[in-house]
């Protein structure tokens, strides 16, 4: 058949599927966006002894459909006073880096042998914090197109807090790179399948560990002297990292550029209808990115110990992408659970943090990897 | 004279916030599983359950008229409860009961009974004054309407919001 031979050409291949792969994880991401918002809503509820939305649906699962169509429906207010093109094109811009993020997220092994991630690029690494920290733009250029002085605080709060917890973020994550020598966030995944979690390296594809456990399957349960050398550096690595993507993703107890109670809503202020609601999917959509970039990097991606990888049939691979969906789910679990427990940091403590405690550790905790790497290779 | 606060001198561990982020999250994930399971108590689902049953007799709701065991009319159309009324929320129009009629020496009925609801202000004197023990405070307290007209209360709907009421004094009755 020539039409399926046309789809089957390596450049024509690549295109429909990674189009296909697009739509499909485009319409996950969103889902999981509406969803975040009503898990928010529901686990804040509960931790505060409250039902939570209940009306729209069972346990008020259609909520999210609804509150979309209000924000559709309402008034889309431009204040007189701001700068229009800027004021416009600032919700984009919050929105736009955290979908981008996704393209580099290994979401799945394989499927019927098409990697499951968008893009498969060698600088995969590189690529979130480039276009993560633009997102600040956004931000930035609402507070100031808005041309009100809550917002304008917001915008200048986000700036000096990205450039207090960028520094970590991506330091913390460089010891992540010395151990597994790339940054192509599919084969530091790889490595996790191999080696062990970052955060629980507790079993092994080969090696000798002196509490290893041979399982059927060939995968060993076990922990070795190399790995449990390399675990305390990965710890404080993971430690900081979660902690700087609070920051990124200005959530509690970082999230000083929106502090309801203080700058009104923050670079937000002045934006209504699907403006406003840009911000905020922005705001979870970054949200699942951060979690998908730590799942990837410390929590082995994909993976989970004793399942084969899609090349054993599509079935795995489906549940490969199961695995990983449920893995972010869990860290956006943790992300609600910490927001409605801690209080939000003052300005100078958090910059302090930022700038006293997590840039040191982070850089001390590259030296103690690297005497570890220099020790375990001797 | 100022006054000095001792602040307690804290350990490295508690400098490091964690003992204290750890106990925090420990508190709320009680609260969310405790919710989760359903031990917690939680505020009335209001409009699907209401405090109806735990309500006493005596309570001061909608104004209401009743009939008796026999099926009659209790309103004899005296217009006590009209005069009495002091947001004037009562209108009655009365009527002469026909001669034929068992009840013909009542000699009056109201052709028409209003009560405004939005008037009322649920004080009871119309029940208090009233001679033939006719018009009785039930207990509907959620009276909602979506225009002024719905909100008020004719005849019709008022004998059947206030049902039958037994235990009456009946002077009306043949021998008497």
């Amino acid at each position: 058949m020539p039409s399926l031979d046309l789809f089957l050409q390596p450049e024509i291949f690549l295109a429909w599927t990674s189009a296909l792969k697009t739509v499909v994880i485009l319409g996950i991401v969103l889902t999981m966006v509406a969803y975040s918002v009503w898990a928010e809503r529901k686990v804040s509820a509960f931790i505060q002894d409250r039902i939570g939305p209940n009306r729209v649906g069972w346990a008020g699962l259609i909520q999210p459909i609804a509150d979309g169509v209000k924000l559709l429906l309402k008034e889309n207010f431009v204040p007189a006073g701001v700068n229009k093109f800027y004021f416009s094109i600032a919700p984009s811009l919050a929105m736009v880096p955290a979908i981008l993020v996704l393209a580099v997220l290994p979401f799945g092994s394989t499927l019927f042998g098409v990697p499951m991630v968008i893009a498969d690029l060698d600088i995969g690494v590189l690529w979130v914090f480039a276009v993560s920290s633009l997102g600040v733009y956004g931000i930035v250029l609402a507070g100031w197109a808005s041309n009100s002085k809550y917002p304008f605080l917001g915008g200048i709060r986000s700036s000096s807090q990205m450039i207090s917890y960028e520094l970590s973020l991506g330091l913390s994550v460089i010891p992540v790179f010395m151990i597994t020598g790339t940054l192509n966030l599919g084969e530091i995944v790889q490595y996790q399948v191999d080696n062990g979690w970052m955060v629980f390296p507790a079993w092994l594809q080969s090696g000798a560990g002196p509490l290893e456990i041979t399982t059927d399957s060939g995968a060993m349960f076990g922990l070795s002297l190399e790995k449990s050398l390399l675990w305390i550096p990965m710890m404080i690595s993971f430690v900081v990292f979660m902690i700087a993507m609070f920051a990124e993703t200005n959530r509690v107890p970082f999230d000083l550029p929106e502090a309801e109670q203080e700058l009104v809503g923050g670079y937000h202020t002045e934006y209504s209808s699907m403006r406003f609601a840009l911000f905020f999917l922005g705001e979870y959509a970054a949200m699942i990115a951060g979690a998908g970039f730590i799942v990837t990097l410390f929590l082995g991606g994909w993976s989970l110990p004793f399942i084969p990888d899609g090349s054993q049939g599509w079935v795995w691979g489906l549940i490969n992408i199961g695995v990983f969906f449920a893995k972010v789910a869990a860290i956006i679990f943790f992300f609600l659970w910490v927001r409605w427990t801690l209080p939000r940091f003052r300005f100078d403590q958090l910059m302090k943090l930022g700038w006293y405690v997590f840039f040191e550790v982070a850089l001390v905790n590259i030296f103690i990897t690297a005497g570890i790497l220099a020790y375990l290779k001797s | 004279m100022a006054t000095v606060v001792s602040r307690p001198k804290l350990s490295l561990l508690e400098r490091s916030y964690f003992p204290a982020i750890l106990g925090g999250l420990w508190i709320t994930i009680k609260h969310f599983v405790k919710m989760t399971f359903g031990q917690t108590k939680v505020t009335m689902q209001y409009p699907e359950q209401k405090w109806d049953s735990a309500m006493p007799e005596w309570y001061r709701g909608a104004p209401t008229l009743v009939r008796d065991e026999h099926g009659r009319e209790r309103c004899v159309a005296c217009q006590l409860c009209e005069f009495i009324c002091p947001p004037r929320a009562i209108t009655i129009k009365p009527g002469e009961l026909p001669e034929k009629d068992k009840w013909a020496k009542v000699e009056k009925y109201p052709r028409a009974f209003d009560i405004d609801m939005i008037r009322c202000i649920y004080c009871g004197l119309c029940e208090e004054v009233c001679p033939e023990q006719a018009i009785f405070l039930r207990k509907d307290y959620s009276i909602t309407g979506l225009t002024r007209a719905e909100m008020v209360h004719d005849k019709e709907k008022l004998y059947e919001l206030g049902g039958v009421m037994n235990g009456l004094v009946h002077k009306w009755n043949e021998k008497k």
